[in-house]
């Protein structure tokens, strides 16, 4: 019963490669020069994620806002330390579900408003239950 | 200055946060294998469902009352405490994350600024950036900084989450609300001899003797009174120090008189005890191996355990797995129904200390095999590489039957939105 899903690993000895070897544990001779620039490697990572304990991520499934930019698919980083303000783009929960709106801020109401023309903008009103979950601050789609 | 920090309902606030739908509902977690609830939305508590309530039990009510039931998700509440813990640390450095959802904060140096306005704030920023509510105690001692915290948790609507014992005044009037039962660190034992001599609140006991207290409940009783009476007694403890025994046992799910099937158990138990040695960059020097049988049968009863010393300190599943499987051929004993069983990984040291055998080569490979398989492991789900003593098709039996995503550390699993 127990050998039904074993997988023997056996090393491979007819196509032989050969890699570097790692050389953490020499300490003789003279250290590679590029070995003080080890760090500097270019990150998407770094450069999307600003603020590491308040970034989450989020997959855009429609085409509301196809016009700035978000299509179906895309995945998106969201920053939930700025501050959500007019004309941001935000993921919004409402009504039951989550969205990705831009917003804006009239005096005494929000609105979420679509870049798609076949999209209506959405008042919010004191009947829905509106949070504003997260401002979008990048895009990260395939083209 | 001390403070506590506690998320509220913890797991039920994380769940909360991928879906807000559930706010204002009732929303219980349960423990692994979907047993009983370990955590508690304030509606659910409202309906009278005690902590560690069986799940099986509290079937109809949940139903009846539309309770939401999460399985443990801990890769989420994992991720989003380190979240938490991180924003607590811009604050201070002086910090002991005291659990999962709790961490004291030392605020020394802080006195110029106003210390309930900058916890506000803190609250406020944990709460914007992570989604969690947290609950903020404030008082000159760690001890006394529990008790705020549950002052400022049990009245919300009047302290919106934070309450400070920056008096005599309000610290006497804490300490007579908080019954001894519920003072940290006094244990059901200490409760019944206190109450036995007329304690029943907190301030009834730092009212007692400073010798009776030494006397009756050692110098760590002491050392808490005078924590109580507001002069910090008890340390931040800054660094988590490592455990000093590490162990895995468990029941059996049914009862097993094979030896084969013991072993595949202890098997796992051992690589389990590996696995966490590693993670706290330790080693063990031996093993303790116990079996037992079922003590609700009306049979032979068998129960004993056995010491295995290993020639050198080791934290290899492979190693650790070998000498148990021999410790349990040792005293296993034929024709009897085993329950439960269990192997403890003792004498630790630290890794960098430990002693190199001249005999045994195998050490570091082992080392570079253990670091790829806990690379695998953690990439791919724990468990995908299993020693071949170890039963393959176990994973899949912990009942996890309402498991949200791991929203924040699996990219196929993220919210969506539309």
């Amino acid at each position: 019963m127990i050998n039904k899903k074993l997988i023997f690993f056996k090393p491979d000895n007819q196509n032989q490669k050969y890699f570097p070897l790692a050389n953490e544990g020499v300490s003789a001779g003279f250290p590679s020069p590029a070995e003080d620039f080890k760090e500097l490697k270019i990150s998407i990572d770094r450069e999307v994620v600003k603020n590491e304990s308040a970034t989450f991520f989020a997959r855009v499934d429609g085409q509301s806002m196809q016009g700035a930019g978000l299509d179906d698919g895309d995945l998106l980083v969201i920053d939930r330390s700025q501050e959500p303000e007019n004309g941001k783009i935000a993921v919004c929960f409402i009504d039951g579900e989550f969205t990705v709106k831009r917003l804006k801020v009239e005096d005494d109401c929000i609105y979420l408003m679509p870049e798609n023309s076949r999209y209506k903008a959405l008042k919010v009103t004191s009947e829905n239950q509106l949070i504003v979950w997260g401002i979008v601050t990048y895009v990260v789609k395939k083209v | 200055m001390f403070a506590l920090i506690d998320c509220n309902n913890f797991y039920v606030s994380c769940e909360r946060v991928f879906q807000p739908q559930f706010d204002r509902k009732p929303v219980v977690v349960l423990s692994n294998n979907d047993g009983c609830v370990i955590s508690r939305s304030n509606e659910a508590k409202a309906l009278e469902i005690p902590m560690g309530a069986p799940a099986f039990k509290y079937k109809r009510l949940f139903e009846k009352h539309d309770v939401k039931v999460f399985s443990s998700n801990y890769t989420l509440y994992g991720d989003m405490s380190r979240r938490v813990m991180s924003v607590l640390e811009s604050y201070s450095p002086n910090i002991e994350i005291y659990s999962i959802d709790e961490a004291f904060l030392k605020l020394t140096g802080f006195d110029y600024l106003d210390i309930i306005e900058e916890s506000y704030k803190m609250k406020k920023q944990i709460s914007q950036w992570t989604g969690i509510p947290v609950s903020i105690g404030l008082a000159p001692s760690k001890s006394l900084a529990k008790i705020a915290n549950k002052i400022a948790k049990k009245f919300n609507h009047k302290t919106l989450g934070v309450y400070s014992l920056d008096s005599q005044e309000k610290i006497i009037k804490a300490l007579k609300w908080t019954s001894i039962e519920d003072v940290w660190g006094i244990g059901r034992r200490y409760t019944k001899l206190l109450k036995s001599i007329g304690v029943e609140n907190a301030l009834d006991f730092i009212n007692i003797p400073d010798q009776w207290v030494k006397i009756n409940m050692n110098i760590l009783g002491l050392r808490l009174k005078k924590d109580l009476s507001g002069s910090s007694f008890i340390k931040l403890e800054e660094i988590k120090s490592r455990k000093k025994s590490i162990a895995t046992t468990r029941s059996f799910e049914t009862v097993l008189s094979n030896l084969s099937d013991i072993e595949e158990r202890i098997s796992t138990f051992a690589t389990s005890c590996a696995e966490k040695l590693r993670m706290q960059n330790s080693c063990c020097t031996s093993l303790l191996i116990f079996l037992r049988s079922d003590p609700f049968k009306k049979e032979e009863q068998y129960n004993n355990s056995c010491v295995m010393q290993l020639s050198y300190a080791s934290d290899s599943s492979l190693t650790l797995s070998k000498q148990a499987i021999c410790g349990l051929q040792k005293i296993f004993k034929p024709g009897i129904t085993y329950k439960k069983a269990g192997v403890l990984a003792l004498g630790l040291i630290s890794k960098e200390n430990r002693q190199l055998n001249l005999f045994e080569p195998n050490i570091i490979r082992h080392d570079s095999l253990m670091k790829a398989i806990d690379t695998i492991n953690y990439k791919y789900g724990s468990h995908r590489i299993k020693l071949a003593n170890q039963d393959l098709n176990r994973i899949w039996k912990m009942k996890q039957e309402n498991l949200s995503p791991k929203f924040t550390t699996v990219l196929q699993e993220i919210i969506k939105v539309k």
